[in-house]
């Protein structure tokens, strides 16, 4: 399997260089309380470069609450988030995004009406530079132009490109996750959460996902942190696994590890 | 001659009104309802009646000469796009409704002041302004107004072009996957809003000239209303809208006056038929019938060497 040559839309290299397996991400102690509920409760773990990270649980344990933790969407209660030794915790979410943290929505937060190469091209926002100015005057149109190639290649890349000029809104369920996580990897990311990628596929886009996602993290050097219900999926994908329960931590390790341990067991058949 | 002289301040009204609508668009392009644009319009006009009649300025039109209108629009924009910091900052924190109502209040207090204030003429207001160049008639005034059209619409269409416009749009369309996206949501609607301060500002100032009095009526709650009128009727997804919508609306009153008292009726009417039966304006209904060309690859293509896609 080849992939398409990407190497002009290359993720920037990180200020310093890291190694596979040094830790790029890591959570300590992080809290989320909304009122009375606690979403996620004093959760640490970290992330190693290069990796396949896997997040499950059941419905409502905090998975995608630990997300938004992650990229500033909703801020902590309590708790400290690094990210390449980087304290990103107070951050708003495109400073996260700037950094090189980028994400997909559980339920798909397309621009809609939009075309999908332009939903391609905004999210290259924090790579550009062009300000009112330059763009008034031309003066944008070398970089331009790189947005542009960026853009047609992510789109290749999912399989879009012969679509590029169509609202995403009237894609298909499995069509916009794709083009989600396209529009999440034009903001150039060395981190990439996927929530529920796989949710609305169908079985044979699904096999096909695990192969599209493992791609993504070689051509890009990617790390990628993964929500997902589909237990197969998850098994055959990701490097090590953590479970979330009522938002707390209750196991992180390799997936055949943590499928027979009886507390995630516990979990998932009701104690 | 004749023709411009029955209609010339009729169109220049148009192309006012057309401009005025404009003002509201550019929020808009960032998905912010702002209803500030005749606090600034009011602004730019005192600002530009006071430099151009007060007896402490005396110096400065002797100087000046014929420039002195360019600077008087000048000085209205920047002082627009400084108040339009200072209010836009807060009030964008503020969504939807409630933004418009925060900007609506501005407009009053800025009708208040110019009530009040002594150097804005209180409730008489300034009037005696001399006319713009040394124009005689009225419909003279399109020389400024169609070439403020045109730069406006040019500014619009680069704008839509470009980095920051596609950021517009995609906070427009979701504000937080913006953000998520890596682009920050404040500084571009800050951004949005003071360029329609500005727009809003200087023809204030232009129009002080053409209307040669300036009083606490030129910014009122009305007028935000028919602004918002404006950009309904247009429609608000286009540059095209606002500017049609504007020149349609001031126009109507002219064009029924031979139905007397009726043609307010009939104002109101095409309101109301409007709203309803096009919902995303005239300019957004005839967008519909148009086909979109599909995007152009640039050229020399970059040819990936295609994997299997998922």
């Amino acid at each position: 399997m080849t992939g398409p040559n990407l190497s002009h839309v290359a993720p920037n290299a990180p200020a310093t260089p890291m190694s596979a397996g040094q830790q790029v991400l890591q959570a300590t102690g992080l809290t989320r309380r909304f009122g009375g509920l606690i979403a996620v409760n004093n959760v640490s773990f970290e992330v190693r470069r290069g990796e396949i990270f896997g997040l499950i649980g059941p419905n409502g344990a905090g998975k995608t609450t630990l997300f938004n933790l992650m990229t500033g969407l909703t801020p902590p209660s309590s708790g400290k988030l690094t990210f390449g030794g980087k304290d990103i915790t107070a951050l708003p979410p495109h400073r996260v995004a700037g950094l090189g943290i980028g994400r997909t929505f559980q339920n798909i937060r397309l621009f809609k009406i939009l075309s999908a190469l332009e939903n391609v091209k905004i999210a290259q926002h924090a790579r550009t530079g062009a300000g009112l100015i330059q763009g008034l005057t031309g003066r944008d149109r070398a970089e331009e132009r790189l947005v542009s190639e960026r853009a047609w290649a992510l789109l290749d890349l999912v399989g879009l490109a012969n679509r590029a000029g169509e609202e995403a809104g009237n894609f298909s369920y499995g069509d916009q996750r794709r083009l989600e996580i396209a529009r999440a990897l034009a903001t150039q990311p060395q981190v990439l959460l996927l929530d529920e990628p796989a949710a609305g596929m169908n079985t044979s886009e699904k096999g096909e996902l695990t192969g599209f996602i493992r791609r993504v993290r070689d051509e890009y050097e990617l790390t990628v942190m993964v929500i997902e219900h589909h237990v197969p999926l998850v098994m055959n994908l990701c490097d090590r696994v953590a479970v979330l329960n009522f938002g707390e931590l209750i196991a992180v390790g390799d997936p055949a590890s943590v499928q027979r341990d009886p507390k995630v067991i516990e979990a998932y058949l009701g104690g | 001659m004749d023709f411009l002289q029955t209609y010339g301040f009729l169109i220049v009204t148009m192309l006012q009104q057309g401009l005025l609508g404009l003002s509201l668009y550019f929020p808009l392009m960032a998905g912010q309802l702002s209803l500030a644009s005749p606090g600034f319009y009011a602004m730019g006009g005192y600002i530009a009646a006071i430099i151009l009649t007060a007896p402490q300025f005396a110096g400065w039109r002797e100087a000046l000469g014929n420039w002195i209108f360019p600077v008087t629009w000048l000085l209205a924009g920047l002082a627009s796009a400084v108040l339009g910091v200072i209010v836009g900052v807060p009030a964008l924190r503020l969504r939807g409704i409630y933004l418009a109502l925060a900007t609506i209040a501005f407009v009053q207090i800025l009708q208040v002041l110019s009530l009040n204030l002594s150097i804005t003429g209180g409730a008489i207001g300034l009037f005696g302004i001399p006319q713009a160049f040394g124009f005689v008639d009225r419909w003279q005034y399109i020389w400024i107004f169609l070439p403020a059209v045109i730069v406006v619409l040019l500014f619009a269409h680069r704008l839509q072009g470009s980095r920051v416009g596609r950021a517009f749009r995609a906070i427009r369309e979701d504000e937080l996957a913006a953000d998520a996206m890596g682009i920050p949501p404040t500084r571009y609607k800050v951004l949005a809003f003071v360029i329609g301060a500005v727009l809003a500002g200087v023809v204030g100032a232009m129009s002080a000239p053409f209307l040669n009095t300036w009083n606490a009526r030129q910014g009122t709650f009305d007028a935000s209303i028919a602004f918002l009128a404006y950009t309904l009727i247009g429609g608000s997804r286009s540059m095209w809208g606002p500017l049609l919508g504007g020149a349609l609306l001031a126009s109507l009153p002219e064009l029924l006056r031979s139905l007397a008292d009726w043609r307010l009726v009939i104002n109101g009417l095409v309101l109301v038929v409007a709203s309803l039966y096009l919902p995303q304006g005239i300019v957004g209904a005839l967008g519909k019938l148009r086909r979109k060309a599909p995007p152009q690859r640039p050229s020399p293509q970059v040819k990936p060497a295609l994997g299997d896609t998922p």
